[in-house]
């Protein structure tokens, strides 16, 4: 499977150009991203051109290096936002610190939702749970508790789940918090952007090598990069205003 | 009570070798092959069905010896298996140090920084390894040896109850499963949270195991094998299984009404839910109602390699989580194509089998070869052994 991505490597060195506009290898099974809950609040903003989007997470929604900032998928997002919503204000601000678990980026969220009082709330979180083993019944609670004060401050949520990481796969059991936070979603109605299914299935095709030992940032870079555009996809997906609920009305 | 029969049961050593094969597959990350293991068609897994039998036998094997010897000479026994899975789990947890440490001075790509973090307690091995030799620290999938420990600690009393009075004794079982529900009672875990496998309910299914095993399985056999139990036993499987069917398929969730999905979710494997218990049930159900005691496909070869891993289980377990974790390392370093995938699955079965079939030949020969051992010592191992 790794070799076959060198080929690959070499065709989107030298596509580079045409490969940012819409990047192939980005493209999963659709019902990995397909939203089945809408986001009022973004439909709203989206119509009066001011989107506002608050991304808060820990480790895995940021990149080191100078440039890290810029090519971590929260900028990633706006870029792709921006393109796909032409003559609307997209801004996303971030709260992103490392090795913090939900509980941690609960407290620190009013204070965060106040000083940039988003339509949308991106929410990455479950990794450092399981890390710690935190008891999944907290975790639940501290993501039912997120998105009620997330919504009390007029904005819509959306999840984001860990990151498939097949080296560690052996050190951190992720799957409790990962299912708890399909339930939690599932339960609070707000979209969960499956982030592990989805580099799960780039593992499996061969997208990305996720077991590559690579110290460079050329492979994180893109799977930031097409989290990005995933997610923005989703983001308009979900706030489309003329298609009446897929799911909502369960 | 006197355990009823003398003969071993062979269904036991069949179902809890196929648990520990199940067990090694989902184990392995990322395995294609585990696909096939019961967990994905159900509430419940291979676990249960590894404490139920495991319950089941320590109460054949030490029921016994509890009658003939007393109360002290089956507990120092008992005591000294636990003894045994406590040593077999500090072998585990050195090898999965080493793996570990390989992994941190060998992979250092930015994309994981954030689970990078996990190897993190490699800086302070002082405090991690007096937390995993108290059985507080315990790296992934090494949560059910520590449960066996305390749930063959907690025996003795159990034993001594269910020989006397075993309604009271599983009634007394029962209770600290409800008083576990209702006051949240686990164990302290380490850097936090509670043990993955309450022992609070967990020993349910290992006292019900025993209770069985000591003449409630005979009280019960007219209940079991009535058509109409069997038929509830097949509905709550089919029930358990379109729901799983919902966690691969999300489309298929729109289908679940929603009060259905409140009343079921979240389904709790620490604190062993009812769910899983009654999933257990209905495959222990189904199982007693099509394969009997004397089917003579038993002792044919087919079912061989099964019963022989079920024989030796305390061996086939540990060497089944070293295999998964050579397994992983397999698809980290050589290639993870799914046909690497199936080689891999089926080869660590083989050899659990060939180990399982030398201990086997070993315990035979050690027998037959006379040597000082007294006679005495058998009695241990008359029903087979844990």
């Amino acid at each position: 499977m790794r070799k076959r991505l060198l080929p690959l490597a070499l065709l989107m060195l030298v596509a580079a150009p045409a490969w940012a506009e819409h990047p192939a290898e980005c493209r999963v099974a659709e019902n990995l991203t397909e939203p089945n809950f809408r986001l009022p609040h973004v439909t709203r903003a989206v119509g009066a051109k001011h989107l506002n989007i608050l991304v808060v997470g820990a480790g895995s929604s940021q990149l080191p290096g100078t440039s890290g900032t810029g090519n971590a998928y929260p900028a990633r997002l706006q870029q792709a936002l921006a393109s796909r919503l032409p003559g609307v204000d997209v801004k996303v601000t971030t709260d992103v610190k490392s090795g913090r678990t939900a509980a941690e980026m609960v407290k620190a969220l009013p204070a965060a939702l106040a000083a940039s009082k988003p339509v949308l709330l991106v929410w990455q979180t479950g990794t450092v749970d399981a890390m710690l083993g935190v008891d999944p019944d907290l975790f639940s609670q501290s993501l039912d508790k997120g998105i009620k004060i997330a919504r009390s401050a007029g904005a819509d949520v959306v999840l984001i789940n860990a990151q498939y990481s097949p080296r560690t796969e052996s050190m951190i059991a992720l799957g409790t918090y990962v299912d708890d936070m399909r339930w939690v979603a599932l339960q609070q109605e707000v979209p969960l952007f499956d982030r592990f299914s989805i580099m799960k299935l780039w593992g499996e095709l061969g997208t990305f090598d996720l077991y590559s030992a690579t110290k460079k940032l050329d492979i994180a870079e893109r799977v930031h990069d097409c989290i990005g555009r995933l997610l923005a996809d989703m983001v308009v997906t979900a706030a489309k205003p003329e298609e009446p609920p897929t799911n909502g009305s369960r | 009570m006197a355990p009823v029969s003398t003969e071993r049961d062979l269904r036991l050593d069949l179902f809890r070798g196929l648990a520990l094969w199940l067990i090694f597959l989902d184990h392995i990350p990322s395995n294609a092959v585990n696909w096939i293991t019961i967990r994905n068609y159900g509430f419940s897994d291979a676990t249960e069905i590894f404490v139920f039998i495991s319950g089941y036998t320590a109460a054949f094997v030490y029921g016994r010896a509890m009658q003939q010897h007393g109360f002290i000479v089956a507990s120092a026994r008992v005591l000294k298996r636990a003894w045994q899975i406590y040593v077999a789990h500090v072998f585990l947890l050195a090898i999965y140090l080493a793996e570990i440490a390989y992994v941190s001075s060998s992979f250092d790509n930015p994309l994981y920084t954030e689970e990078m973090g996990v190897l993190n307690f490699l800086k302070n091995p002082d405090v991690t390894i007096l937390q995993a030799l108290l059985l507080k620290f315990k790296p992934v999938n090494m949560d059910v040896l520590p449960l066996y420990i305390l749930l063959l600690l907690w025996f003795p009393p159990m034993l001594w109850l269910l020989l006397r009075a075993p309604s009271l004794a599983l009634i007394t079982s029962a209770s600290v499963y409800a008083f576990m529900w209702l006051f949240e009672w686990n164990l302290p875990a380490y850097p936090s949270g509670t043990w993955l496998f309450n022992p609070f309910a967990w020993q349910l299914l290992f006292v019900f195991g025993a209770w069985c095993a000591l003449g409630g399985a005979e009280n019960l056999s007219r209940w079991v094998h009535s058509p109409a139990m069997v038929g509830l036993a097949i509905t709550y499987l089919l029930f358990a299984f379109a729901i799983a069917m919902t966690w691969y398929f999300p489309r298929l969730a729109v289908y679940v009404p929603k009060w259905v999905g409140d009343a079921i979710y979240p389904i709790d494997k620490t604190n062993l839910d009812v769910l899983r218990i009654m999933h257990f049930l209905a495959l222990a159900i189904i199982t007693v109602a099509f394969v009997p005691r004397d089917w003579p496909a038993l002792k044919s070869w087919i079912f061989w390699p099964a019963i022989v891993c079920g024989q030796h289980s305390l061996e086939t377990f540990c060497l089944g989580v070293f295999l998964s974790f050579a397994g992983h390392f397999v698809f980290t370093e050589v290639s993870n194509r799914v046909l690497t995938q199936i080689v891999v699955s089926f080869a660590g079965i083989a050899i659990m089998v060939a180990v399982a079939a030398l201990i086997s030949w070993y315990r035979q020969a050690e027998r037959r070869g006379g040597g000082p051992r007294p006679p005495a010592a058998k009695p241990g191992y008359a029903g087979g052994e844990l």
